[in-house]
């Protein structure tokens, strides 16, 4: 059977039914070509590309674990936390789909935070590769927005005052700053209007993380993943395909991650939330701090550091939008930071940087926090507007190895090698 | 490379250590050693009649728990009958009956406790002007939970000089802003323990904490148990994974 017409990937030879969809529709061929025996690898990758997976894995469960409470939620001022607290006692299992749903998001943010650190490290933004990085940034704020409006939903405390304090933020915008506050809200205040809408944005807006998610994996299916040391395919010597080795490779991290979540879910379920979002919302009384889940806290971080609140907000803005320039202000060819010595410095005072800015968010903006808060988010953009320019100029990379190959097996060392 | 990565774990043990900082007043509480806390915690069931008991004799006064039903209190050692019967004893509004009138009936199971006042400026005007919260979720609400409702409840002292006490106020150090509108709720013997146990302020600030962290987290028990057997699970799933994966790659190292 040499049709011509026939594309290269249609070739899986399946009998019976099996074999009758297929030629119609060949599904098992999209799958063994995207994760099968038909995908090669880079066979050098360790365990930091494994978080790709993870992500999709967490997606899943959220959306499988939010469907459900969605079913029981009620999305009312009046309604909303008595529903929250009822799918806690009295509906099956509720207490553990929305512990899952809640420290789902946590260790999902989490993982999408080393995914990116991941591409820091290894350069994986790089041409060829921008356009993967462009979609991973877009799928990234999908993944703010949702995650705060899910925050809001339980409308607790914390809840209404983040909405609060968020919403106001379109204020600082001069002349028509009041007029979208009001269009946000539906409404002179905080209230039904916004909680109903944030429930429709929380429920919506997964469905475009998905649709962006797989075209995040098409568009790195066609030059297929990085590697740990960010040089070229060379040929077939240098990938193992996808299924069997990467599969298991990736079953390894699927453990872990359900380790680390089941670990929070049983164990220390509201270790990672605010005591304050027990307290239902109360529009008269504000709370002493106002904060958001551990993984924004960076960015509130940078918000608050900018003493006018315009500035602040496009200050909060901008630590997103660079992260889209980042593969052009990155001026050096070489991929990865093992052989680039002096980024890899600078990799990690940025690690530190992020970290800083996590704790200052965490903490009221008084005393010497101000100064930190301000310095850590001088660091973030200084980082990528002159660092990452600069050092791409100046550094002389150490000679990069002929082949995956060469490097992989001439030396004998472990394909599997942890990162640095 | 090595130092920044010194640097970098000095950067996460500090950031762990500052963020608590943010704590708004009050003194932190001393830890302790509660039977629901650790892998296989439970709750002590003698203890949460006995705080069911001082909730009943003493908080439901000023404070609600809007969350519990009558039903759910066999879940901490009364029988049916003896749930129905705290139930009955209740008067509970009901309506509006065929003339349109709403009237008051004895409770059944599914009904919630009762809370004390019918709405928030009844509480207030009730109490000077301040308004004791609904207690059902106060163990997740504060920081440092049930151990934070110990140590205020046990916490009550004589002002140091130097503090000025506001009128209707209570110096209690754990409290935020260390001024308090609820007098010391608990003295010895403000309730007369039927198993004998001695009614002692420690004895009762101990029992409503355990029978305040059940109305908070009802279900525990369920999670921890279901946690063990999910973690040995996982464990085991891991372990096959890594030997499947050893397996696979066995023949490209």
């Amino acid at each position: 059977m040499t049709d011509p017409h026939e594309p290269e990937h249609n070739k899986m030879q399946l009998k019976g039914i099996m074999g009758w969809v297929e030629y119609r529709l060949p599904w098992v061929g999209l799958l063994n070509d995207s994760v099968g025996t038909n995908y090669p690898t880079p066979r050098n990758l360790n365990y930091w590309w494994n978080f790709g997976s993870l992500a999709g894995l967490a997606l899943v469960i959220e959306i499988i674990t939010g469907i459900v409470l969605n079913m029981h939620y009620v999305p009312t001022a009046e309604g909303a936390f008595a529903s929250v607290e009822r799918i806690m006692r009295d509906v099956n299992f509720g207490w553990l789909i929305r512990y899952v749903h809640a420290n789902g998001a946590s260790v999902f943010f989490a993982v999408i935070y080393l995914h990116m650190f991941r591409s820091f490290y290894y350069g994986s933004y790089k041409n060829p590769r921008e356009l993967v990085w462009w979609l991973g940034l877009i799928i990234f704020f999908l993944m703010i927005i949702t995650a705060f409006t899910g925050y809001v939903l339980p409308w607790g405390q914390m809840s209404f005052w983040a909405a609060t304090v968020i919403t106001n933020l379109a204020s600082a915008i001069p002349v028509v700053g009041t007029g979208i506050v009001q269009w946000l809200w539906g409404d002179f205040s905080v209230g039904n209007s916004l909680l109903g809408r944030f429930n429709s944005l929380h429920y919506a807006l997964p469905v475009a993380i998905v649709g962006v998610a797989i075209i995040h994996m098409w568009a790195l299916h066609e030059h297929r993943s990085n590697n740990p040391l960010g040089i070229d395919v060379k040929g077939p010597q240098d990938t193992l395909p996808f299924h069997p080795y990467f599969t298991a490779k990736d079953l390894v991290g699927v453990g872990v991650f359900l380790l680390v979540l089941a670990g929070l879910v049983f164990y220390a379920p509201n270790m990672l939330g605010e005591p304050d979002n027990y307290i239902p919302a109360n529009p008269l009384q504000t709370p002493n701090h106002i904060v958001p889940e551990w993984y924004l806290l960076p960015f509130y971080a940078i918000l608050r550091a900018i003493p006018d609140k315009l500035g602040g907000v496009i200050a909060m803005a901008g630590s997103i939008i660079i992260l889209f320039a980042v593969p052009w202000l990155d001026t050096s060819k070489v991929r990865s930071a093992k052989f680039r010595p002096m980024y890899r410095q600078f990799f990690w005072l940025f690690v530190i940087d992020a970290i800083v800015l996590g704790v200052v968010g965490a903490n009221a903006p008084e005393g010497n926090w101000i100064i930190i808060g301000r310095l850590a988010t001088f660091y973030y953009f200084f980082h990528f507007l002159v660092i990452l320019p600069v050092v791409g100029w100046i550094e002389s990379p150490k000679p990069l190895p002929d082949s995956i190959s060469t490097s992989v097996l001439g030396d004998k060392k472990p394909v599997a090698e942890p990162a640095e | 490379m090595r130092t920044l990565e010194k640097l970098l774990a000095v950067a996460v043990v500090a950031g762990l250590a500052a963020s608590p900082a943010y704590a708004a007043g009050g003194h932190e509480p001393e830890k302790q050693d509660w039977s629901f806390n650790g892998v296989l915690g439970s709750f002590d069931k003698p203890a949460l009649r006995r705080g069911y008991q001082v909730y009943t004799e003493v908080c439901s006064f000023c404070h609600g728990v809007e969350f519990i039903a009558f039903r759910n209190l066999t879940k901490i050692g009364l029988t049916e009958d003896e749930a129905k019967a705290v139930a009955e004893a209740a008067q509970i509004e009901d309506g509006p009956d065929e003339n349109g009138l709403m009237y008051m009936r004895a409770g059944r199971l599914s009904d919630r406790l009762p809370s004390p006042f019918p709405n928030e400026n009844a509480a207030r005007a009730s109490n000077g002007g301040a308004l004791p919260p609904d207690l059902s979720l106060i163990t997740k609400a504060r920081r440092f939970g049930p151990d934070y409702l110990f140590a205020l409840l046990t916490g009550y002292e004589e002002p140091p000089e130097d503090v000025e006490i506001a009128p209707g106020m209570n110096y209690n150090p754990f409290f935020s802003g260390e001024q308090i509108a609820m007098f010391s709720p608990l003295f010895e013997g403000a309730v007369f323990y039927e198993d004998g146990t001695e009614a002692t302020i420690e004895q009762m600030a101990e029992d409503i904490t355990q029978f305040l962290m059940w109305t908070a987290e009802p279900k525990l028990e369920d999670r921890k148990r279901m946690g063990l057997g999910t973690m040995i699970f996982l464990v085991l799933l891991t372990g096959m994974f890594i030997a499947v994966k050893r397996q696979v790659w066995a023949d490209v190292h």
